[in-house]
């Protein structure tokens, strides 16, 4: 996808850190998320990506630094303030309720109604036309405006979600680990409605720890780890294989296939250790056998 | 397709393949959807099974003195079974529901008896501290984060105390009198413990309990606080992520159920003209049962108003069916404790068939 129309981001974070107490939870981080773009936010366990999602969402305001929407500079006393402000979450396990119908979920907490006084009451017609109409947006078509969520298949339920945000004028889209519960073909159904939020013009963060998943949808990725920037890139300069030794952490990595390798009772495990080895490109260690 | 008539029909502009997928979910698997389906079932072989063991010359339990008899048993367990229903589908339980009848009934005949108060003003006031009790059990379950059973639990005890010990205390007995010539007693009466339709004497109960599931049914299924009693039970994180007010939504629950117990509390004191302290202990289980039977989920998310009434219904027809049956009215526990196995068991397999038909 092309830059955004005007240059000014959606969503723009300046130099943003977060403390609890005496932890750092994140140390100057910056990103720009821009219309029609997917922005990969990578990390593993401990990165710093959910303090990040919460800063963006409202729920926790950042210490230091600054978040602009569409360059003006904003401060979120809650999540209704970003939700506003056109910035919707969708978690992957709080995305829908699994027993209630789809049209019941899509509209869930912003019922549409008719009438008035004591008739007043959902304007059912109208919710399940609109939910069909989004749905086909994302390439999906309800059988049955009734069907509950928990019959859809996993990469469904995730579609609800991220068309009820859009429905309700959400403008920059953050996905919170939308991979990681689901199977391989699952998986290609949720990145598939990655790119189509972001053909519809959405700015797109997409969280997750799988470079496997980031690469393919993704225009820019932005690495943490322990709370600070690893780096950012865009497409061209990074490789698949790159971002998945950066995420997984160079250093970190050879020092596990040194480890394992010493820890190796046989030649299997020789083997695995030599792997992960190879992955960071780390030379022969000591201690085992030559190479 | 006779499916298809049965939808609002999208406008023309929406209506693609959809529309023809939309007609393979037979009606018959639409109609085994329904949480009420497996009591509806239930209830008919029920309430045949007594109409053909019934002893009494005559057959008098399928006649309309029959009817008056069972109608009256089940209504009480009516109104109570839809509250707890809307609570089981909210995610929660009262446990106190049922000794909240006895103490409701018991502050009624105190107010009237001890302190003269018009039965009107002594009626509202009840239902102020029915509501206010309900507010308590519902903001302590939200702020402990501890099962509504357990907290319930601990009301249920409290209650049970307070009613004997605060009558014996004010009136060395176990009961409260409440005399014909107080204040607005006659109205009341008329309105809460008569009877209606005078030669078959139904009782005001019965309207009671099919105007409340039928407001019940509507606020469930086609309002918006309706959706968010599904979305509370069925998933309350979630509810609230999309910014559903969870704690509200279940505090109100609670609280409507309390003064269902109070109406009945009512309706009980001003029929007998008087309550027993021991009224309604025990009570709490048959709502339960009634609503379970009736369709509900035991984790929430999911039920019927109209299923907890036809659930109900059984155990009026069984109290009743029972004695005129000329058998011990201590089998109804044995009967009702099978009928909560095979119901459960019907609606868990019922479902199970249903969510598979349509994949």
């Amino acid at each position: 996808m092309s830059e955004s129309p005007n240059g000014v981001p959606l969503l723009e974070v300046r130099h943003i850190s977060k403390y609890f107490g005496g932890v750092i939870a994140l140390r100057d981080i910056s990103m720009q998320v821009h219309s029609g773009e997917v922005t990969c936010v990578l990390g593993d366990n401990g990165a710093g990506k959910s303090t990040l999602i919460k800063i963006l969402s409202g729920v926790h305001p950042q210490d230091e630094g600054e978040l602009l929407v569409d360059g003006k500079p904003v401060q979120f006393s809650g999540p209704r303030e970003a939700r506003a402000a056109g910035i919707s979450v969708v978690f992957q396990d709080l995305a829908t309720v699994p027993l209630m119908s789809v049209w019941r979920n899509f509209f869930l907490g912003s019922e549409p109604t008719i009438g008035v006084g004591p008739a007043r009451r959902l304007n059912s017609g109208f919710a399940k036309r609109v939910m069909r109409e989004e749905m086909r947006k994302m390439g999906i078509d309800v059988r049955d405006p009734n069907q509950t969520v928990g019959t859809l298949s996993g990469g469904e339920r995730q579609a609800v979600a991220i068309a009820r945000a859009v429905y309700f004028g959400a403008k920059v889209l953050i996905l919170d680990e939308p991979t990681s519960a689901l199977g391989v073909k699952q998986s290609g159904i949720v990145l598939k409605y990655v790119v189509q939020a972001r053909e519809r013009g959405l700015g797109v963060i997409f969280i997750t720890h799988n470079p496997h998943h980031a690469y393919p949808v993704g225009d820019r990725f932005v690495l943490l780890n322990r709370g600070r920037l690893m780096g950012s890139y865009s497409k061209a300069e990074t490789t698949l294989d790159e971002l998945t030794k950066m995420m997984a952490g160079g250093e970190e990595l050879e020092r596990l296939s040194k480890e394992l390798e010493k820890m190796a009772t046989n030649s299997e495990m020789k083997q695995v250790a030599r792997e992960l080895a190879n992955e960071v490109g780390a030379p022969p260690t000591t201690g085992g056998e030559p190479r | 397709m006779s499916v298809a008539t049965t939808q609002p029909v999208p406008a023309p502009g929406q209506a693609g393949p959809g529309d023809e997928r939309m007609a393979r979910i037979s009606p018959l698997v639409r109609l085994l959807q329904r949480p009420e389906l497996g009591a509806l079932l239930g209830a008919i072989v029920v309430y045949v099974l007594f109409a053909t063991v019934d002893a009494t010359p005559g057959h008098k339990f399928s006649s309309l003195a029959g009817m008056q008899n069972w109608t009256d048993a089940s209504s009480s367990f009516g109104i109570m079974a839809v509250a707890v229903a809307l609570l089981m589908i909210g995610g929660e339980f009262d446990l106190s529901a049922g000794v909240m009848t006895g103490t409701t009934g018991l502050l009624l005949g105190m107010l009237v008896t001890r302190y003269n108060l018009n039965v009107w003003l002594a009626i509202f006031l009840t239902f102020v501290f029915a509501a206010g009790v309900g507010a308590v059990n519902g903001y302590v379950v939200i702020r402990t984060k501890l099962p509504s059973f357990i907290i319930t639990l601990a009301t249920f005890f409290v209650l049970r105390g307070v009613n004997v010990g605060v009558t014996l205390l004010l009136t060395n007995t176990v009961r409260f009198d409440i005399s014909d010539q107080a204040a607005g007693f006659d109205t009341a009466r008329k309105i809460f413990g008569s009877t209606v339709l005078a030669p078959y004497n139904f009782q005001d109960a019965v309207l009671w309990w099919i105007a409340i599931t039928a407001v019940a049914t509507w606020v469930l299924t086609q309002t918006t606080f309706g959706n968010w009693i599904y979305a509370v039970g069925g998933d309350a994180n979630a509810a609230r992520a999309v910014g559903v007010p969870v704690s509200r939504t279940k505090v109100i629950l609670f609280m409507y159920t309390a003064m269902s117990a109070a109406l009945v509390g009512i309706m009980v004191a001003l029929r007998y003209r008087g309550i027993q302290t021991g009224q309604g202990v025990g009570e709490e289980f048959f709502y339960i049962i009634a609503a379970v039977v009736g369709g509900c989920l035991l984790t929430g998310g999911y039920g019927s108003a109209i299923g907890a009434s036809i659930g109900a219904f059984i155990i009026g027809v069984a109290e009743i069916g029972i004695i005129f049956a000329g058998w011990d009215s201590n089998w109804k526990y044995t009967f009702l404790g099978v009928i909560l196995f095979l119901a459960v068991g019907v609606n868990t397999l019922v479902r199970r068939r249903a969510a598979s038909a349509r994949r």
